[in-house]
């Protein structure tokens, strides 16, 4: 999976524009293996954006029933941070098993994974891997594919952040610390020489390379340091 | 037992709630003497707990509260992005392998093996849920406590006797905790799930590295 993870990466990194975005997260549905993956952001200003593969009808239906008022998926994930198993959720209420039901009919998968996120300034969205499989397989699925999730789902919201014209927001600034990681590594500095030469330990650094690259939506620490360089925020 | 609670799920949980809310009260306003907000019902609050955390609660043998700390995400709002900034030059880390961990309060009562059980569950929660680091703040008092919990931070910013400090939580924490807070990881590991489900990372099993 991690070749085809890179590629997904990749494409998400140069999408330039939504509906670029839109085709990148479509996309994820082949890295991951699943039928159908969706992204569903509520931004600051309360504008509603997605990127969904599930069939267009299903949607409009979905929009027109105001089921989100009802989805368990909904009522669960918007406000937390932990990733929720479908099977977990309470579809006890008989509108959430028509919806369940109805979303079937429509091609929807049984079983479900969705992660939700919660961005700067009150922003929030949610990632769903969707498909078709036994409760068996899909919990050794899910377990392999935890990691991934996480850092796909994440690199999805950061980049939809980023396309959102927020550059050099708050919540992108590099802090002293994050910047000297970043200038050491790009002059050459092994990762031991650059937590030897800042005075903190190794395992800090990679916190600190890590904050780096998540916050400069890179893909890795030579494209993070690369992205400082272009923006100016490091120069060696 | 150690259990697992979002904000919106203490109602539920009304008595050990409340016991948490005073406690805090006793700890940081009457033991710490910080400036925090106490409602007329004893409950020491912030904007934090409105932001639907996941709290780590220990409860002693009664059920009662005995320690408990709270859980935010740092992609959101967070303590140290909002209130300490300076910390750590303006612009804190930003990751979601890194939660931040705050109110990390013990019971008058409580002792060493409650506070154990506490970072035993924190660090339960961030493995099972593919974090690596919490960042937290803490006063000097406390330094002193972490250490002789095996639980000090890497200090990354300090101003004002307060700092901005990093915890690492790994496999081997996990094994050193419940080896010294008498928990089987196999019981440790079912509190979590518990509230979870089992659908979550391999971890403490598989940690990346």
């Amino acid at each position: 999976m991690s070749r085809k993870l890179d590629d997904a990466l990749e494409r998400l990194a140069s999408a330039a524009s939504f509906d670029a975005l839109e085709g990148a997260v479509t996309s994820l549905r082949d890295t991951f293996e699943v039928e159908h993956v969706v992204y569903h952001a509520v931004r600051s200003t309360g504008e509603r954006w997605g990127a969904v593969t599930y069939d267009p009808g299903w949607v409009q239906t979905y929009i027109d029933e105001n089921f989100q008022a009802i989805d368990p998926v909904v009522l669960n994930c918007f406000r937390r941070f932990t990733p929720a198993d479908w099977k977990t959720l309470d579809w006890s209420p008989r509108a959430a098993r028509t919806l369940l039901a109805e979303g079937i009919a429509h091609g929807i998968g049984n079983q479900g994974l969705s992660l939700p996120i919660r961005g700067p300034n009150g922003q929030f969205a949610v990632f769903t891997l969707n498909d078709r499989a036994r409760d068996d397989e899909w919990a050794a699925f899910a377990r392999e594919a935890f990691d991934d999730l996480l850092l796909v789902a994440h690199y999805v919201n950061e980049r939809a952040l980023a396309l959102d014209g927020t550059q050099n927001a708050p919540h992108q600034m590099l802090s002293p610390r994050e910047t000297d990681a970043l200038t050491l590594l790009a002059a050459g500095r092994s990762r031991a020489q650059a937590a030897e030469h800042l005075r903190i330990s190794e395992n800090t650094l990679r916190v600190y390379i890590e904050s780096a690259r998540f916050k400069l939506g890179a893909l890795n620490t030579v494209h993070a340091v690369a992205n400082a360089m272009s923006r100016g925020l490091i120069c060696v | 037992m150690i259990r697992y609670l979002y904000g919106t799920d203490l109602d539920r949980h009304p008595d050990l709630a409340a016991a948490m809310f005073r406690d805090r009260a006793a700890q940081f306003r009457d033991r710490m003497g910080w400036a925090v907000t106490v409602d007329a019902m004893g409950w020491e609050t912030d904007d934090y707990d409105g932001m639907d955390p996941i709290y780590v609660i220990v409860e002693d043998a009664a059920g009662g509260h005995a320690a408990s700390m709270r859980f935010l995400p740092t992609t959101g709002p967070t303590m140290l992005a909002d209130v300490f900034p300076h910390l750590m030059g303006g612009a804190p880390i930003r990751s979601p392998l890194v939660w931040e961990c705050t109110r990390f309060c013990l019971s008058p009562g409580a002792g060493a093996g409650a506070a154990r059980r506490l970072l035993l569950g924190a660090v339960e929660l961030g493995l099972a849920m593919g974090v690596t680091h919490s960042v937290g703040v803490f006063d000097a008092p406390m330094t002193r406590i972490y250490r002789r919990l095996g639980w000090s931070p890497e200090v990354l910013g300090t101003q004002d006797g307060i700092s901005a400090g990093l915890w690492t939580l790994s496999r081997r924490t996990h094994d050193m905790l419940c080896s010294t807070a008498g928990v089987e990881a196999r019981t440790s590991r079912a509190w979590l799930e518990a509230s979870f489900g089992e659908i979550l990372a391999q971890a403490p099993l598989s940690v990346r590295g």
